[in-house]
């Protein structure tokens, strides 16, 4: 296929799930934000923007972090580029750029999105509760999600639609997971207490995987089962292995159907084999921080290498 | 007042082919026509047929307004315009590999040599090649208007990219799934071959140096464009790839697509760019849109371009004038479809007629399209004549103009139930190594009561075009 097309399609996959990352860390905040604050905290809502790597464009247009402020910024602003409106703008014109390669679902879906949200944009604020937004998004997303898997022909471009929700959704937990340091950075004597576990659930709630947890692991809350939930369990579906298996996965069947192998399935292979070796106290005698700051480089050069290999048209 | 035909009702009552379509009518609910009519839009919204109009702003999704009551040709007046296209487009192909090559019809003497070699559509840069099979024009659109039982004219010749043919086919889709009886009851001819005909063609003019089944692929400006979803849609229907011109690279004599599997040689390129854009080393050098280097593989015969490049100098509406010479002298045959008389503001005579005689007659710009930059003068103001005027005499060899052609009518949904209004036919012609035609075409009404301007982007409207099996 043409390398414009599989890179539109890639893209589709990434701005979707970066849509969703953007509501989830809404809602992150949210709930945070309804603990009562203590004196000698960062702002919880700063730290959300710490998190996803926009608080330096936030600050330049709005000053303070207050809620109505960053629900703007993360929903509703076209400057942000991760803003829900401009993923779903976006993925909406990769789709009608290469409509020929999607189904009538899969537009449908796309294009309804696209609609519905400028209704929304139409409408007065004060009309908006914040968890109308978070779930308008999810549900959208879900729909797409559901018309992909459901109708969608399993060629190379399904691969690189997928390849795309999994390095995004990658990328996206371990920068949710790091909502959590930057919130508690200043006071390390927080950690193991009331407040500390109170958190770590918060974040299981906007990764819908609260109940899941339970199901999994029972009993205490701790970081150590959470870490290993969200970095090493297979069985959740946002955990950093399950999306390191999805791009190895997906890698391997292009590598398969081509005839070809690239650097891109050496890479991949190595991050989900190093995922599988790791040992929850590894991540703790490393530091979650730098173990998570450690991922997302690696995530990033696994993307620039799907791209040198497939996407930019320049190889061999 | 002008008398118009109409192609539905004549003094005798209901013309033949009209005949079940008045049932039709008579026995729709007002309920259910607005229905239907709310359908089709819905459908077309769904299938995402709209029209960016350029310049206007508002609404880049705007859809065409479709008219769900069908115009109707017998399989008589069919098989006659039939003749008359396919004899033109011979014609016309004839013609450019004439004044690419040694120019037999300028040394004859039979058409002014300025009006060929100083044109702007004629290209210096593919004087002297001969593409395969000696098709310049691969799709040629023929726009004709009727004014009589028997009476047509030719409006004006598309030999470049001539769009519209999406429309054509969904027009049909829609009205066949909307009105299954309608099809049962009468026996119309089928469209739907048309992607696969114009896939033959296309491939049936592969260069020599292809090897094995050539590789054809669309060459659209991109998605920005008015005309992109015909882009993708026809892409699709034909199973070939709609590349940008970033897609698309020159290695050695041949021209390559980027794959994820590694570069692709492409034999055929059907572009929907200008001349002006497809090589920025060899015509407008800050073109984003077309691919460097293209034009020498061209020349080399690496590629075919459908269109070719320089195929637009044959349908310059002042060449147009002698499209019945080069019938009169390639084929040695007489025209079948007559033009519309012309007359040139270049020349001093007619220029002195068209100025005198300015509220009687239609004027266009020589290289205008669209209903752009066009004066219907029985249809104008005082005001708009004048300034006109004022245009046509700062460039008189800009203009041509034409009488105000009583364009015949057939029976459209308004708002008050069903009126006759104006409309105009544009029948797709494809030449490779045959020469081809689908019954039917696109029919474009002019919505607006007593409006003569058919043109999308002015307020017109398209129609499902039938053609009755004899």
């Amino acid at each position: 296929m043409l390398s414009r097309t599989a890179d539109n399609l890639y893209w589709i996959g990434r701005y979707m799930e970066r849509a969703e990352t953007a509501a989830r860390l809404l809602e992150v905040g949210a709930r945070i934000a309804l603990l009562p604050s203590a004196a000698g905290y960062r702002n919880e809502w700063d730290s959300l923007l710490q998190a996803g790597g926009n608080a330096d464009a936030f600050a330049k247009k709005y000053g303070d972090p207050v809620q109505r402020n960053i629900e703007s910024f993360l929903f509703f602003d076209r400057d942000n580029p991760s803003s829900v409106a401009s993923c779903i703008t976006a993925a909406r014109e990769n789709g009608r750029i290469v409509r020929t390669a999607l189904t009538a679902q899969v537009w449908d879906a796309l294009n309804s999105a696209f609609q519905e949200l400028r209704q929304l944009e139409r409408m007065p604020r004060s009309e908006l509760e914040l968890s109308r937004l978070t779930e308008w998004t999810m549900r959208h997303a879900a729909m797409v999600r559901g018309a992909i898997d459901a109708t969608l022909l399993r060629n190379d471009g399904w691969d690189f639609l997928n390849l795309g929700y999994a390095l995004e959704r990658a990328d996206n937990t371990a920068r949710l997971m790091d909502v959590k340091y930057y919130v508690l950075l200043p006071r390390v004597d927080f950690v193991g207490s009331g407040l500390d576990n109170y958190q770590w659930t918060t974040l299981l709630r906007a990764m819908s995987a609260h109940r899941a947890f339970h199901w999994a692991y029972g009993g205490e809350v701790t970081a150590a089962k959470i870490a290993h939930f969200l970095i090493l369990n297979p069985q959740c579906p946002r955990s950093l292995i399950t999306c390191a298996e999805g791009l190895a996965g997906h890698l391997d069947r292009l590598a398969k159907g081509y005839g070809a192998t690239t650097e891109a399935q050496a890479q991949a292979r190595l991050m989900r084999d190093g995922l599988a070796e790791t040992k929850v106290e590894d991540i703790f005698d490393e530091g979650l921080h730098e173990f998570l700051t450690r991922f997302i480089r690696q995530a990033a050069g696994l993307g620039a290498v799907i791209h040198d290999s497939y996407l930019s048209g320049d190889m061999g | 007042m002008t008398d118009y035909f109409n192609e539905m009702y004549q003094a005798g009552g209901v013309r033949a082919p009209y005949a079940r379509l008045e049932d039709w009518m008579r026995a729709m609910p007002a309920e259910l026509r607005s229905l239907k009519q709310a359908e089709a839009e819905a459908l077309f919204r769904r299938i995402g047929i709209t029209f960016a109009v350029y310049g206007e702003g508002g609404d880049p999704d705007r859809l065409i307004p479709f008219d769900m009551f069908p115009r109707v040709f017998t399989g008589a007046e069919w098989a006659r315009l039939e003749k008359g296209i396919k004899q033109r487009a011979r014609a016309l192909n004839a013609f450019l590999v004439d004044i690419y090559g040694r120019g037999e019809i300028v040394r004859a003497g039979r058409i002014p040599s300025k009006l060929v070699y100083q044109n702007e559509a004629y290209e210096k840069a593919v004087a002297g090649i001969k593409p395969p099979k000696g098709v310049y024009s691969h799709i040629v659109g023929v726009d004709l208007v009727r004014t009589g039982p028997d009476e047509f004219f030719v409006l004006e010749d598309n030999c470049r990219t001539p769009s519209g043919v999406s429309y054509m086919l969904e027009n049909r889709e829609i009205m066949m799934r909307m009105f299954p009886d309608l099809f049962r009851e009468n026996r119309i001819e089928p469209v739907d071959r048309y992607p696969e005909l114009l896939r033959r063609t296309l491939a049936s003019v592969a260069p020599e140096k292809c090897e094995g089944e050539p590789v054809v692929v669309l060459l659209t400006p991109g998605h920005f464009n008015s005309a992109y979803y015909e882009h993708s849609f026809l892409a699709d229907l034909m199973g070939i790839e709609l590349v940008e011109g970033q897609d698309l690279f020159v290695q050695g004599e041949f021209l390559y697509m980027r794959t994820t599997e590694g570069p692709r040689r492409v034999d055929v390129v059907y572009r929907r760019i200008d001349d002006a854009f497809i090589d920025p080393l060899c015509f407008r050098p800050d073109s984003m849109l077309g691919v460097p280097g293209l034009m020498d593989v061209y020349r080399s015969g690496g590629v075919s371009i459908c269109s070719a490049p320089g195929a637009g100098v044959a349908d310059d509406k002042a060449v147009y004038t002698f499209v019945p010479e080069m019938i009169r002298f390639y084929l040695g045959e007489e025209p079948l479809l007559n033009n519309v008389p012309t007359w040139q503001c270049g020349k001093a005579d007619d220029l002195k007629y068209v100025l005198a005689n300015l509220g009687e007659l239609v004027v266009k710009e020589v290289h205008g399209s669209g209903g752009y930059g066009m004066l219907v003068g029985p249809k104008s103001t005082k005001e708009q004549v004048e300034s006109f005027r004022a245009r046509i005499m700062a460039d008189p060899a800009g203009y041509i103009a034409q009488p105000t052609l009583a364009l015949s009518t057939t029976p459209t949904f308004v708002a008050e139930g069903v009126a006759p209004r104006h409309v105009d036919l544009r029948p797709y012609c494809l030449v490779g190594e045959r020469i081809e035609l689908v019954p039917g075409g696109l029919t474009r009404v002019a919505l607006k009561e007593g409006s003569l301007v058919v043109n999308s982007s002015q307020g017109g409207g398209v129609k499902d075009t039938w053609v009755l099996a004899e």
